[in-house]
């Protein structure tokens, strides 16, 4: 039964990418938005199946069949739900299932079989994801690792023929190559040392063990892993791919950054949960590598004009918390934020592409604003969705932020837990400064001409503003008046899947109360087992024990975690208060700041020049080595050499021959005659 | 009796008066004799061997080098019609092609 799962998702892109070209667009989107729906309510059978398991229990497998039998080695497919696998199963699915729903109407535009070719490639994500998420060993999870990289690559280069977005969707895969080579490092590392791949097996053979104190196997294995997971999560120093993979259609970017995809990284440290907590350096370089991208991205947030863009490095900022909570040991804590993420920033990410929709593919945010009474259900659903992610109280952001931020205090990271409450600020100042220039204010065309968005100067910015910013000329204000006119809010398949998200983004939270607010955190007890090994004894689980729930959490007091999150409250208001102070009451407040540190400016519009940094130090020096050394040293001198050298040699050989051939008979004779006295003579002589 | 050095020697001066004019003649024609001298003093030599040992083993390899002889002389005197009627020249330093 598990297997239906991915493989509704597979008949949907099969029957699409071979039939694709002659179904109309009601039947390829139909079907592939029923795939998943399918899948969506198989899964939620298979949920449902576990939860009636006791908690200790809380398992379903299915063997498929035995893919590689070596010797001793013996590798079954094997697909296996525990509360991980299904609170991702309805992620995917779910969230998945929605934003297929919404694609329908967003991808309208295309023609037939480019649409059911979009169609295609996001069932074959959705299914590479499910495997992913369902394989029970190293070998299943990476069949599906690699094949959502493939898809990113299809989906993000999607529009092929523009340049830009071909070349983002070959960024992405190469990327992402560097991290699943450095997967692969890891698995064989592992496979070494534990002669199996399978989780469970490796978490029952690790927990017995004592945490490494030294720099060991298991720390140079999850390092390894977690390499990969960088790639695959948009971390430092493997983040560059995800800004750039905007170039994709709006939903695919709703996918791959909520549902599926970046999230596997934070998924599969959450899966090898046991072996990670016996790395503890690993875990250090976890939780300041998650913790520096969350700030870092959010810097970047802050100044980014596009409106996708400035999503997308709130997605790596987010991540970046994900991984804080896993490197703190606080595994339940970084799944809830992956669970709630998935609902806030789909919903941010399908209430952009709503905006992008109505404003036929306007990107950039100055040439937003007022956008409020055109698209009221895309200004409410994206004003939720931003009051989720900002951490607003009472909002599914608010609840899974607070407790990793908590997490890491109460393990002792002070000065991470500095880092995230910055990195919340930012979070919410930024969002809302994309919410008060998108919908609010006055519908504005600031955006310099497109040549170079990314290097314009602060000042020529600044030029356009003095007109803008509190102007209300009567010319200007009824041509304003005119555009906000043509506009057209989502269509009913994209508002449904908006209201949907948003109500999610509400109430997602609401499954992880924690205690100090009177709640049981049932998601974290939920989870609980999936992050210890099974089938070890109790004393084994108390090893590991902040693994599981975090029981240390009780003893730091409930009043701790309350002061905390009135602390993060406070700083999430205050930079709701402070966008609002900015971007509604005073615009040039911020072309000011721009313009007295223009040094800052300019880094931060330039993402710190990290592509740069990556394309001198990287790959300019492939690029030389491989065409001076490599293709004209090596590839021209010694291939090329040796088979232009054979077929030389056996030219001048034959032309020396060749003369022996002159078609004379009698020299043939001669020759003849010659060699029968010589051989006579030899032997007559002898 | 004449003793069966002398065979030999005859033999030898017919065959080197053979390949001498397989080398030096300049006519398809007379090679081709030339050849037949050449196998003739072999046949002689064959006849005196057998003579002098007393059987008649040469006189029977002689009769198949004379059929083999007959024969080769048909087919290349054919290949020197054939030839002639292309080139109108019977040197063989004017077929040094293998096609034409």
């Amino acid at each position: 039964m598990i297997a239906f799962i991915p493989l509704f998702p597979l008949l949907g892109f099969v029957i699409n990418a071979s039939l694709g070209r002659v179904l109309p667009k009601t039947i390829s989107g139909g079907l592939a938005s029923l795939v998943m729906l399918a899948s969506f309510a198989v899964s939620l059978a298979v949920v449902w199946r576990v939860a009636s398991l006791a908690p200790a229990q809380r398992v379903v497998e299915q063997t498929l069949y035995t893919w590689i039998a070596s010797g001793d080695f013996l590798l079954d497919l094997t697909l296996r739900v525990d509360p991980l696998a299904s609170v991702m199963i309805l992620v995917v699915t779910g969230i998945g299932s929605l934003i297929h729903i919404y694609s329908t109407a967003y991808m309208h535009d295309e023609v037939d079989s480019e649409y059911a070719r979009y169609f295609s490639y996001l069932n074959l994500f959705a299914a590479f994801m499910l495997v992913l998420v369902l394989g029970a060993n190293f070998l299943v999870l990476f069949i599906g690792w690699e094949g959502v990289g493939l898809c990113s690559y299809l989906l993000i280069g999607f529009w092929f023929q523009k340049t830009s977005a071909s070349d983002a969707g070959k960024k992405a895969f190469v990327v992402n190559r560097i991290g699943d080579y450095a997967f692969i490092l890891g698995t064989l590392l592992l496979f070494v040392r534990f002669g199996t791949l399978d989780f469970q097996r490796i978490a029952s053979a690790t927990a017995p063990l004592g945490a490494e104190s030294m720099f060991g196997t298991l720390s140079v294995a999850t390092l390894l892993l977690f390499i990969g997971a960088t790639g695959k999560s948009a971390q430092i120093p493997l983040y560059v791919w995800l800004p750039d993979a905007m170039e994709g259609p709006t939903p695919v970017s709703a996918l791959i950054h909520a549902a599926t995809m970046v999230t596997a990284g934070v998924y599969m440290i959450g899966r090898n949960a046991v072996l990670f907590s016996h790395a503890p350096e690993t875990m250090v370089v976890v939780a300041v590598i998650g913790a520096s991208t969350a700030l870092m991205a959010g810097t970047i947030g802050l100044v980014q004009n596009d409106i996708k863009r400035v999503l997308a490095y709130s997605t790596v900022s987010q991540l970046g918390y994900m991984f804080l909570a896993m490197g703190v040991g606080a595994f339940g804590a970084g799944i809830f934020h992956l669970y709630t993420h998935a609902f806030f920033k789909a919903c941010l990410f399908l209430g952009s592409g709503a905006v992008i929709h109505a404003l036929h593919g306007e990107q950039d945010i100055r040439n937003m604003g007022g956008l409020k009474a055109g698209l009221p259900i895309t200004y409410w659903t994206f004003l939720i969705g931003s009051l989720a992610i900002a951490g607003v109280p009472g909002l599914a952001g608010f609840f899974s932020k607070d407790e990793i931020l908590f997490e890491t205090f109460a393990h002792g990271h002070q000065i991470l837990w500095v880092m995230g409450i910055l990195t919340s600020l930012l979070t919410a100042t930024y969002m809302f400064r994309l919410v008060f220039l998108t919908f609010h204010g006055q519908r504005r065309h600031d955006a310099p001409a497109p040549q170079h968005p990314e290097e314009e100067q602060p000042a020529a910015h600044l030029s356009h503003q003095p007109a803008q910013a509190g102007s209300h000329l009567p010319s200007a204000g009824s041509h304003r008046h005119d555009a906000g006119s043509h506009l057209h809010d989502a269509p009913a398949a994209m508002a449904v899947a908006l209201v949907v998200l948003a109500l999610g983004s509400v109430l997602a939270g609401y499954a992880g109360i924690p205690r100090a607010l009177g709640g049981h955190n049932a998601l974290g007890a939920w989870l609980a087992p999936s992050f210890s090994a099974r089938s070890v004894t109790t004393l084994a689980d108390r090893a590991v024990g902040e693994v599981g729930e975090p029981e240390a959490g009780e003893a730091g007091g409930a009043g701790v975690e309350l002061s905390l999150m009135v602390v993060s409250s406070i700083i999430a208001t205050s930079g709701i208060g402070l966008a609002a102070f900015i971007w509604l009451k005073r615009r040039e407040l911020a072309d000011k700041a721009a313009s007295t540190f223009p040094g800052v400016y300019r880094l931060l519009l330039n993402k710190y020049y990290v592509d740069e940094v990556y394309d001198a130090t990287i790959v300019q020096p492939i690029r030389i080595v491989s065409q001076e050394g490599l293709w004209r040293g090596i590839d021209v001198h010694v291939i090329d050499g040796a088979v232009n050298g054979t077929a030389s040699i056996v030219e001048g050989g034959s032309t020396l021959l060749r003369r022996l051939q002159s078609g004379s008979v009698r020299t043939y004779a001669g020759s003849l005659f010659i060699g029968v006295v010589l051989i006579l003579g030899y032997y007559l002589w002898r | 009796m004449i003793p069966l050095g002398h065979y030999l020697i005859v033999s030898a001066i017919l065959f080197a008066i053979g390949t001498a004019g397989v080398f030096l003649r300049r006519n398809l024609i007379t090679i081709l004799l030339s050849i037949e001298i050449m196998l003739n003093a072999v046949n002689l030599s064959f006849v005196a061997f057998g003579r002098a040992q007393g059987t008649v083993d040469g006189q029977i390899i002689t009769f198949f080098v004379m059929t083999v002889a007959a024969a080769e002389a048909a087919v290349g005197l054919a290949i020197v019609i054939g030839l002639f009627r292309h080139r109108e020249s019977l040197n063989p330093d004017a077929f040094t092609s293998l096609k034409w």
